[in-house]
């Protein structure tokens, strides 16, 4: 199959298709219709992707899978994989399934709901394998148009300004991301991710309005697109559109947010940032450990006294992102190893997560912590799942959650040990949120009479956190499973990294951090 | 093969308990935790006579980045075997004598929630054999943080009452404090010697000594700082002082727990740690002292609260901390092996004093506090005599200047005397003298309120008082026995001579390595000292040889692989030796001590009761202070939980609503009219807008790309 990175991107595509041409009427059958259709088009996906998953060689750092052609007006269409892109690819298609499922229980618009979902998945798996400037940003921005319909229109009381703040952000980084990708095309001649990554940008320092730009054009180049990654990922103080974006949107859009959306802005860093702007982010490597640093403690300090518990939860993602982000710029295997790793466990965790929301959310209608207390006593399946989830992203040893954090950490004390040191701090308030949540919630006597005859999960719950739970477990046991995949890529990467930097920069950074 | 059974036994048996009671029943999870235990104790025991040569189980790779290496495996040297059998003889005890104590409860009427406590015992007594097997710093990372969660699942075990759940979060958190500095450590460790596993490590600490790491804000001695970082560790999990606050209130868990986890295992893991990181200590001069310092000070102010608690396992939970405290005196001056002496023999009657707690508790109905016991010792005979041998080992009963004695005797007066050698009489030996003294004081009280004078509370509780099941007295006959003759039996392999000493460690002795010099010269009189373990058969001279080469090969000593031997005492450690020879008042001090404290706790107790009632009266301050434990939670809840709780107010409310989303909001309602137009309409209308923009972001990059393709 020389098409199959193709086939995974577009099936859930077709699927949507089908279900927009074909499917008819507002009855019953045609909402389980729309469910199953979906359903066995992400399973399929899936399925598909296994095989690139078992055909990848991890010893190649190239893209693999590539299939390359012209398209419209002379564009290319270009799609690959390597080991930084290809988890991210296997973590898209395994978490769409579940979010799936776990969206059974939607009433309103079904059809129209699961189009949504699917046309996401496909602009989300074409981010991670698009190779060509132009089809990365019509899928990186695309993504976007489903994810505002989620929360429009299946969103919360508060939808429409959560989706405009969203847009606000989103569409301000845009702009910027932009003008830099017509600059770069014209500059180098080409959209194509290798002949940019191979171009020199001018790193010449040169004044601007009075103002000296230490690396000039990279500088300016890695600024215009972190302000795009920034507000993805997303960093302090542009994350203030997370919190309302989850509290308002349904379960199943929360869970995508926050398991894949978040992680286009840590992939854009180390598919653009690092590869075509090494100059850039040489310069700016402090500032970015600095904010995200940063970010850990406010964000947690801002958790410890939240009264929603999906707005703890997202400012508990922004905190977790802010390992992510110190991580890829302590520029150093473990510091990337362990940002990707992160990444793809604050996937299953924080889907989790909002997943576990979602289970009593659906029972109570409420996100109020003050509204529960005592689940444990109706509840134990719940209160075991949910108490896992909790000690993983607190990052236990023996979870996921664990492996990135210590590897950012690792990473970051190479770096700088005042940030290592204010990140670690991140450990003791994430306890403290976290548990304090989990206290509130589960612990305590049963005395709301609300709360008296509430249900534990059933079985689709249940067999819905299953497999999470197996990730989590298996990845914080044996994190090799992901570490051999990504650790050839991230050392071809940081090695093109450190030969592009200019010896008389690197002798200067050593100079000060010293 | 027997390794993997001791580690594994326990997880399986909780698995099975946790997820599996609903099919081999109540009754069988208990059973089935507890006889998997006694398998592993057993085990634990063979291997701990058993053991020749040191030896590392692989299991499995763990993390793996770039040159960072992490494995899951299984060393064995002296310090695992004896955790081992520490662990796994008072966590087998432990689980027979729950099948009594968590019998009937009154919280859980009508629910099974036994499987689910033998569960959480079983998992922690498998992260605790993690803990102490480990070949890294990763993987006792692991099991350092595993014991943490399973503590704070067994404190929390009411998780009905408030008071439970906010002692589980407050031992998680405080512990997570000392983990910060443990991480750091490990980061560092990692950093400087590219490496986490002991072998590794160790080889590098002469390196690391004599190597600067520029940490914050200036450049420190690496060996001192990293040691000291993985102390914060240590001082977090073992309730050294400023992180101790959660020992006290973990008090609300399940008195078994208390034994097992608060007392006898997860709580002496500091002092394991520092004791397994002995060649990094031995190098860290500043970082041990202040180790000394530390711990001489906790044991003084735990023994301090100890004296007016009226909580009965309070008491005790004092008593602990300052017991740690002992030890990491003893690990402080370079004693490795009389720190773990202590903690060998402190297991034994600290597990009994608390088992033997739960059993006054368990007879009367769940009543804790003392000023409602009293003249129970005819109701409850057999808790009575072995609260009474727990009491007589703690105290340090024994026949001055012997080695006949219960285990405390041996152990404590072992460290009394190595703390007076190593900061020559200062600081750390009369904090250590004075605890004594206190411990004695409170612990007689303890005995005396409980057992002796009049019946005082709930007349009806004391009229059905009655003494616990065979489930629960076994285990403190076998602890008795421990508590009465570990000491006797072990002086020698822990604190006797050199040779008996390296042979239980593994150590290779010294003397091989250079010529004969003198011993003499460090300690001249070898015939003063009258420690009747041999001492003088057989003059320990191994030490000072190689001494007098230690000056001059340093150099070579960087390329040196790890020391041998399950423990490291450098070169010019002599503490050991100077403590045997140190003077006869030193040795009969801690026994003098113990002597005044029974004396005071007799009379204040049994001859003039009234007395300590008007002492409190008179000195309102005093009392008032030590029963507020040092008024440390009030101070920290001020300094700490207070202001994390209005910082994170004033970030949200402050900084992101208004600042930031003030900001955002003033940007597009007054700057951009635009967008204020949009805001007004449906959503879908600037979702159209912005597809719209984007279309226009594509085109003009094609445009672009298509001019500046013609223009080449």
């Amino acid at each position: 199959m020389n098409n199959l990175l193709s086939i995974i991107t577009f099936l859930p595509l077709v699927a949507a298709v089908i279900l927009a041409l074909f499917l008819r009427g507002d009855d019953e059958a045609a909402a389980r219709n729309a469910k199953w259709l979906a359903l066995a088009a992400t399973v399929a996906t899936f399925l598909f992707s296994l095989l690139v998953l078992t055909g990848f060689d991890s010893a190649n750092t190239g893209y693999q899978f590539v299939e390359e052609g012209d398209w419209i007006m002379g564009l290319k269409y270009k799609m690959g994989v390597d080991g930084i892109s290809v988890l991210f690819v296997m973590l898209t298609t395994f978490m769409m399934p579940l979010t799936i499922w776990a969206s059974w229980g939607v009433k309103t618009r079904v059809k129209e709901y699961m189009i949504a979902f699917l046309l996401l998945e496909t602009l989300m798996l074409g981010v991670f394998m698009a190779l060509d400037l132009v089809l990365f940003y019509l899928f990186f921005e695309a993504g976007l148009i489903p994810m505002f319909l989620i929360i429009g229109i299946w969103g919360g009381a508060n939808r429409i300004y959560a989706s405009f703040k969203f847009f606000l952000y989103t569409f301000i980084g845009s702009v910027l991301m932009l003008v830099a990708m017509v600059y770069m095309a014209l500059e180098v001649g080409s959209t194509d991710f290798e002949m940019l990554a191979n171009h020199q940008f001018d790193s010449h320092s040169f004044s601007l309005l009075g103002l000296q730009i230490a690396g000039g054009i990279q500088t300016l180049l890695f600024l215009a697109f972190f302000a795009s990654f920034a507000v993805k990922m997303p960093m302090w103080p542009v994350h203030t559109w997370l919190p309302d974006a989850h509290v308002q949107a349904p379960t199943a859009g929360s869970v995508v947010l926050a398991a894949i959306l978040l992680k286009m802005g840590g992939y854009g860093f180390l598919r653009f940032s690092l590869p075509m702007f090494p100059v850039g982010v040489e310069t700016m490597a402090t500032f970015v450990l600095w904010i995200s640093v940063i970010a850990i403690v406010y964000t947690s300090l801002v958790a410890l006294v939240q009264e929603d518990m999906k707005k703890l939860i997202a400012y508990s993602s922004v905190a977790h992102m802010g390992y992510v982000t110190a991580g890829i710029f302590s520029l150093n295997q473990q510091g990337l190893d362990g940002a990707i790793f992160q990444m793809i466990s604050h996937g299953f965790i924080s889907g989790a997560l909002f997943l576990c929301v979602g289970v009593i959310y659906d029972r109570m209608h409420t996100r109020d912590i003050d509204a529960y207390g005592g689940l444990a006593t109706r509840m134990p399946a719940y209160a075991l799942i949910f108490m896992f989830f909790t000690m993983a992203n607190v990052g236990l040893p023996g979870t996921s959650g664990f492996v990135g954090e210590f590897l950012t950490l690792v990473g970051m004390f190479k770096a700088n040990t005042w940030v290592a040191l204010v990140a670690t701090s991140g450990v003791i308030l994430s306890a403290a949120y976290a548990l304090y949540l989990y206290r509130r919630v589960v612990f305590g006597d049963l005395i709301k009479e609300s709360l008296k005859a509430i249900t534990d999960m059933d079985k689709r719950e249940r067999m819905i956190f299953a497999p999470l739970v197996a990730m989590t477990l298996l990845l914080g046991v044996y994190p090799s499973l992901v570490t051999d995949i990504i650790g050839p890529s991230v050392e071809a990467l940081l090695s093109n990294y450190h030969a592009a930097i200019p010896t008389e920069l690197v002798e200067a950074a050593a100079s000060t951090s010293h | 093969m027997a390794a993997q059974i001791v580690l594994f036994a326990p997880l399986i048996g909780a698995l099975i308990a946790g997820f599996g009671h609903r099919v081999i029943g109540d009754k069988g999870a208990q059973v089935l935790t507890t006889a998997l235990l006694f398998l592993a104790a057993a085990l634990s025991w063979s291997i701990f006579f058993g053991l020749e040569e040191p030896q590392t189980v692989h299991l499995m790779n763990w993390v793996q980045s770039g040159s960072l290496n992490v494995d899951w495996s299984i060393r064995l040297d002296r310090l695992t075997a004896i955790m081992l059998i520490v662990v796994t003889t008072v966590s087998s005890l432990v689980h027979l004598y729950s099948m009594g104590y968590m019998a009937h409860d009154p919280q859980f009427e009508g629910e099974s929630y036994r499987p689910r406590f033998f569960a959480y015992l079983s998992f922690f007594t498998f992260t605790m054999l993690m803990l102490v097997t480990s070949d890294n710093l990763l993987q006792m990372f692991f099991g350092w943080e595993g014991v943490g969660v399973a503590s704070y699942l067994l404190i929390g075990f009411y998780y009905k009452k408030p008071s439970a759940n906010a002692a589980a979060i407050k031992a998680f958190v405080v512990n997570r404090v000392g983990d910060f500095g443990f991480a750091l450590g490990i980061f560092g460790l990692f950093y400087m010697t590219d490496s986490i596993r002991f072998d590794d490590v160790f080889a590098a600490v002469p390196m690391l000594a004599e190597t600067n790491i520029t940490f914050l804000w200036t450049e420190w001695n690496a060996a001192n700082l990293l040691a000291f970082l993985l102390f914060v560790g240590a001082m977090g999990k073992s309730a050294q002082l400023f992180l101790h606050t959660w020992l006290p209130d973990a008090m609300e868990g399940p008195t078994p727990v208390s034994a097992l986890i608060h007392a006898a295992t997860m709580v002496t893991a500091g002092v394991f740690l520092v004791c397994r990181m002995s060649p990094l200590m031995e190098h860290a001069p500043e970082a041990t002292a202040f180790i000394t310092f530390l711990g001489a000070t906790t044991a003084f102010v735990a023994a301090t609260i100890g004296l007016v608690q009226n909580d009965i396992k309070r008491v005790i939970a004092y008593s602990t901390m300052s017991q740690l405290g002992y030890m990491f005196v003893a690990a402080g001056v370079g004693v490795y092996s009389v720190a773990m002496f202590h903690l060998f023999t402190h297991a034994f009657f600290k597990a009994m004093l608390f088992l033997g707690a739960g059993s006054v508790i368990h007879g009367m109905h769940h009543e804790q506090d003392m000023r409602n016991y009293g003249n129970l010792r005819k109701k409850l005979p057999i808790t009575f005599w072995a609260m009474m041998i727990g009491t007589l080992a703690i105290t340090g009963v024994g026949i001055p200047l012997t080695t006949i004695g219960f285990a405390g005797f041996l152990s404590k007066d072992a460290i009394i005397e190595s703390a007076y050698a190593g900061t020559n009489g200062g600081y750390a030996f009369w904090m250590l003298v004075i605890a004594a003294l206190f411990t004695s004081f409170y612990s007689w009280r303890l005995m005396f309120m409980t057992f002796y004078g009049k019946a005082r509370g709930d007349k009806h509780t004391h009229d059905h008082a009655h003494e616990s099941p065979l489930v629960m007295t076994i285990p403190l006959g076998v602890l008795a026995v421990g508590s009465i003759f570990a000491g006797m039996i072990w002086y020698g392999s822990f604190f006797g001579d050199h040779h008996k000493v390296n042979h239980f460690f593994g150590i290779e002795s010294h003397e091989v390595a250079a010529a004969d010099t003198g011993h003499g010269d460090a300690a001249p009189a070898d015939d003063h000292a009258p420690a009747a373990d041999g001492h003088d058969a057989a003059p320990a001279d191994d030490h000072a040889p190689a001494a007098a080469d230690h000056g001059t090969d340093h150099g070579e000593a960087m390329t040196h692989a790890a020391p041998m031997g399950a423990i490291y005492m450098a070169p010019d450690n002599h503490v050991i030796d100077d403590a045997h020879h140190s003077p006869n008042w030193v040795k009969v001090s801690p026994f003098i001590a113990m002597i005044i404290g029974f004396i005071v706790a007799f009379w204040f107790y049994i001859v003039n009761t009234s007395l300590p009632k008007r002492l409190a009266a008179t000195f309102p301050f005093v009392y008032n202070f030590l029963l507020n434990k040092w008024y440390f939670d009030e101070i920290y809840d001020v300094l700490f939980v207070k202001p994390a709780f209005a910082i994170g107010r004033f970030l949200w409310k402050r900084g992101d609503t208004q600042t930031i989303d003030g900001f955002l909001n003033g940007v597009a309602m007054g700057i951009v009219p635009w967008f204020t137009k949009m805001a007004g309409r449906a959503q879908s209308g600037y979702v159209f807008t912005y597809a719209f923009a984007m279309i226009i972001g594509i085109v003009a990059l094609v445009s672009l790309m298509l001019m500046n393709g013609g223009s080449h």
